[in-house]
């Protein structure tokens, strides 16, 4: 306030100590990123690669206004401080038809050009497409979220597992989501495109992973007291070691009478928390659908709708 | 006889207990404290029943401070939990209080911090910058602060009796319906946001009509300040938006209280409409908030730069334009509940229009500053705060408006990372800029300067570490509300740093506080005169301290920046003094309030004789408050003189 003078602040003193400052920042960062898994920087599938290429072509766009904010801030406060009496001083300039329709204009023309690029990335990313490879392949996995673990049913090939979702590498997985909880999100960082699940309704997803690989899975919305608890691990192996570990699996359970039917999914279903991986032969083929129906107003309607009736899309 | 209230209803967890022993023990040292230094009349008369938007004003920044102090300290557990006890087996802090706590902090901050800095900020300056002595309904005024204060004094009576809901800010059904949630705190959340959320519609309603009808002879629309316009734009939002608010949370209490079908998953409810219109509410909710901080930028950038404002019909428009877009977004908080590819695109494309004209109005700041004589004060340290930090969270919210993206990074930290960007890098630097530049208009002294720049400081550092790990941490998968992780994920680390930056901000607010301790105490050499910064516009244009009917004479208003018109032209405000009226003072407000907490009380505990009482009484009151007669007072053109005298003579 009174005249106590402070250490003189050039432009270079403030830039070079922006530059340390972010040096830091950087450095701090890499350290502590040093060897950790970027989930989402780090794509292991065809959709998780299209998002990651969208972003950063979007924060590319962004960055041509941001720069031109950021300098002209610092220049400006710099050059205009009010201690610089050599500089204009322009009181009663009040705007500028030009550059105002500069800035209203270059936003516009890069939001356009986002908007196209949204449209078209929306479609092409949008859950509900089913894959399959260009020989027709896909598998089908059934997804429950249940309190507090992920229920995984493979209708195809008679396995039922929980917390571990194993998927053959290049071949696309057709999911069907639902939930006996309240509404929870599955998610795998690394292959991209999560989406809730509900009860009553059944929402589409396809993903594919690329390599062989364990996946982090994990619920995103709460939905009670084990939510941290609810993840689960998406095991991508080759595709013939696939068809045997589903055949196997199928089978031993099958022989140690741990079949999945209605009464131990109901036992199953009850509230508990970091439940360890667990497999089931497939006994009941409608489970899904009968899980769905649990939340019909009435049970007259045939049962295997599962894929067209109750998809929570653009209808409701 | 009570309901379902019984001896149960008292916390048993460790942390909660201490909280509510806190909470019992400071109301009766306050008591206590009232009653020895006998002020309880003084409070009464001076402040509890005053209709001067100037007090309420006040009052409605005290609830939020304190409010602001309990949503720190929640945000502070929230972060020891995720960096210290989140990979050990033994936390102080249950997973079950972790949620109650993070929908403690939303829930607070948005509603009892947010909201009350908002409201009581549109108090003290509204009136003030249209040139009026008063609002346009004043009782109404005082009765909006009231259901304020009570929503804020039930949600935090679920500590001590019952519990917090813990089904997040937002309470999305079925977690928040009876089956998932069959315990008292989903009631509490529902209740205390009924009740606030009916006062901020009153609110709305009065400053809009205020606005519109009181403004200054000769101030015409384009002619009012820029705050002013922002308030009007936040306020169509609130009337607009606040009623679906109350009704979305009506049909979830009706679904909770009396069995119905609105939002449960079975017998035809549906809890995605629920999603649809909370989200209705919630999204101009969001613009609600950050469109006065909006304004009160563009009142300070031009005076410290001591320059007109850089396209004054730019931002009105832009204000306008986002106040009417913002309605046509909401489906972005939830492009992975499944729409098809043509819903999700549009509400992409709509969020991505936002930026333009929120990108103009960063633009005119900007050019505000080009060619002007910028002087550094707190208020302008805020703004450059602001503009960096809001500028990231821009960036964050585009990526986000891309559905393709947003099927990524939604629910994630990242995204938690992006509105705390928003929220507090707009919404909170905006208000603490505001208090930090209005503040010697009311007190007559000003606030320490080296405090609140290392204040600012800390908030603006403290913000970045706190929350650009929260970025990478959502980019490594991590979801929001976790209250544990496994270790060998390796999030620990970048945790610690958003705790260390949690500490920062805390540091931040101590010296916010100190700021104010240190500035009372040496007020006599802080004093100051009525227009400190050399201000552009009416409110700087009376004495400090302000006389209680604001303005003297009403002399015509003939230009944008009025005040600094007048200056420039040595002109004086007209001494041809006239009766003034001014309301009295009432209790209506307090007694209404009253009788609304009640209710809320005996409707969550299904105490039902007593939440009959309780209606009744409230609409009695209602009715009654409509009924008075002797509502004014008048103070003579001699008393106006004689305080003009008082008030002026020590700094004209």
């Amino acid at each position: 306030m009174t005249g106590r003078r402070k250490k003189q602040l050039t432009p270079l003193r403030v830039i070079l100590g922006a530059i340390l400052l972010l040096g830091i920042a950087v450095l701090g960062f890499s350290l502590l990123l040093h060897g950790k898994e970027i989930a989402v920087l780090n794509p292991q599938g065809i959709i998780a690669k299209q998002q990651k290429d969208l972003m950063l072509f979007t924060l590319l766009l962004s960055v041509i206004v941001v720069i031109p904010v950021f300098t002209m801030l610092g220049l400006f406060a710099w050059k205009y401080r009010a201690t610089n009496e050599n500089a204009a001083y322009t009181p009663d300039a009040d705007g500028n038809k030009w550059l105002e329709l500069l800035w209203w204009g270059i936003p516009i023309l890069i939001i356009g050009i986002l908007s196209v690029v949204t449209w078209v990335s929306t479609h092409q990313l949008d859950p509900q497409k089913r894959m399959a490879t260009s020989g027709g392949d896909s598998i089908k996995v059934q997804v429950v979220a249940l309190q507090w673990k992920w229920l995984f049913i493979y209708p195809d090939y008679g396995v039922a597992s929980v917390n571990e979702l194993r998927m053959p590498v290049g071949v696309p997985v057709n999911f069907d989501i639902t939930a006996d909880a309240p509404m929870s999100a599955f998610w795998i960082p690394n292959l991209g495109t999560q989406v809730y699940a509900m009860n009553g309704m059944s929402a589409k997803l396809s993903l594919q992973a690329d390599k062989a690989g364990n996946y982090r899975g994990t619920n995103t919305n709460i939905n009670g007291e084990g939510y941290a608890g609810m993840h689960f691990m998406a095991v991508a192996v080759p595709k013939d070691s696939f068809e045997q570990w589903a055949a196997r699996t199928a089978k031993e359970n099958d022989a140690d009478d741990r079949h999945m039917d209605w009464s131990a999914y109901e036992e199953l279903a009850k509230p508990s928390k970091d439940n360890p991986v667990a497999h089931w032969h497939l006994h009941d083929v409608n489970l899904y659908s009968k899980i769905i129906q649990k939340y019909m107003p009435s049970s007259h309607s045939s049962t295997d709708t599962t894929d067209e009736s109750h998809d929570h899309g653009e209808e409701r | 006889m009570l309901g379902r209230l019984t001896w149960d209803a008292i916390p048993k967890d460790p942390v909660t207990l201490g909280a509510a022993v806190g909470i019992v023990f400071g109301g009766l040292a306050f008591v206590i404290g009232m009653t020895y230094f006998k002020k309880w009349k003084w409070l009464w008369q001076n402040w509890l029943t005053s209709l001067d938007p100037k007090k309420i004003g006040v009052m409605y920044i005290a609830v939020a401070v304190v409010m602001l102090l309990r949503g720190l300290a929640d945000a502070g557990m929230l972060r020891a939990q995720q960096a210290i006890f989140a990979t050990s087996a033994h936390s102080p802090i249950s997973p079950e209080l972790f949620q109650q706590v993070f929908s403690a902090h939303g829930t607070i901050m948005i509603f009892f911090v947010a909201m009350g800095v908002m409201f009581g900020l549109i108090n003290l300056i509204v009136p003030l910058q249209i040139g009026a002595r008063d609002v346009a309904f004043p009782l109404l005024n005082s009765i909006s602060f009231w259901l304020f204060a009570v929503g804020m004094v039930l949600i935090n009576l679920s500590l001590v009796v019952g519990e917090f809901s813990a089904a997040g800010w937002l309470g999305y059904p079925p977690l928040s319906g009876l089956e998932y949630s069959p315990g008292t705190g989903i009631d509490y959340w529902i209740w205390s946001l009924q009740i606030a959320g009916v006062g901020s519609l009153l609110s709305g309603v009065n400053f809009l009509v205020t606005i519109f009808t009181m403004r200054r002879k000769g101030m015409s629309l384009m002619k009012m300040p820029v705050f002013v316009w922002s308030v009007v734009a936040s306020m169509l939002l609130v009337v607009a938006a606040f009623p679906i608010l109350t009704a979305t949370l009506a049909m979830l209490s009706l679904d909770r209280t009396l069995g119905m079908h609105f939002f449960t998953s079975d017998f035809g409810g549906n809890p995605m409409m629920y999603v649809n219109l909370i989200w209705a509410w919630g999204h101009p909710e969001v613009y609600i908030l950050i469109l006065p901080a909006f304004g009160i930028f563009s009142e300070i950038v031009p005076v410290f730069s001591r320059k007109r404002l850089f396209g004054y019909k730019s931002m009105v428009f832009a204000l306008m334009a986002i106040s009417f877009l913002s309605f046509a977004v909401w489906l972005h908080h939830f492009f992975t509940m499944g729409a098809g590819a043509n819903v999700n695109a549009f509400f992409g494309i709509m969020t991505m229009v936002i930026a333009i004209p929120t990108g103009v109005k960063v633009f005119n700041w900007i050019f505000t500053m080009y060619r002007g004589r910028i002087r550094f004060t707190t208020p302008m340290v805020w703004f450059i705060g602001f503009a960096v930090t809001f500028t990231i969270g821009g960036v964050t919210g585009v990526l986000l408006a891309v559905p393709g993206i947003d099927f990524q990074m939604h629910n994630s930290l990242f995204l938690v990372a992006h509105f705390h960007n928003m929220i507090i890098g707009g919404v909170l630097f905006g208000f603490f800029a505001g208090i930090a530049y209005w503040f010697p208009k009311f007190a007559g002294f000003r606030l320490h300067e080296g405090l609140g720049k290392a204040a600012a400081w800390s908030w603006i550092i403290g913000f970045m570490v706190a929350f650009l790990p929260l970025y990478a941490l959502g980019f490594m998968g991590a979801a929001r509300r976790l209250d544990s992780y496994d270790p060998s994920l390796g999030w620990q680390g970048l945790f610690i740093v958003a705790g260390i930056g949690v500490l920062i901000i805390l540091l931040g607010t101590l010296l916010l506080v100190a700021q104010v301790g240190y500035s009372i105490w040496k007020r006599k050499e802080l004093a100051c005169g009525p227009d400190p910064w050399d201000g552009r516009t009416l409110e700087w244009s009376t004495s400090t301290p302000i006389a209680e009917y604001n303005f003297a004479t009403l002399d015509q208003v003939t230009h944008r920046d009025e005040y600094w018109e007048l200056k420039q032209a040595h002109k004086k405000a007209s001494t041809a003094y006239s009766d003034i009226h001014l309301p009295k003072n009432s209790g209506y407000g307090v007694y209404i309030a009253a009788a609304a907490f009640v209710f809320g009380f005996a409707v969550i505990w299904h105490i039902w004789w007593l939440a009959l009482i309780a209606i009744v009484v409230l609409i009695g009151l209602a009715i009654a408050s409509t009924l008075r007669t002797d509502t004014e007072r008048t103070i003579s053109a001699d008393e106006v003189a004689a305080t003009e005298k008082r008030l002026r003579g020590a700094h004209v």
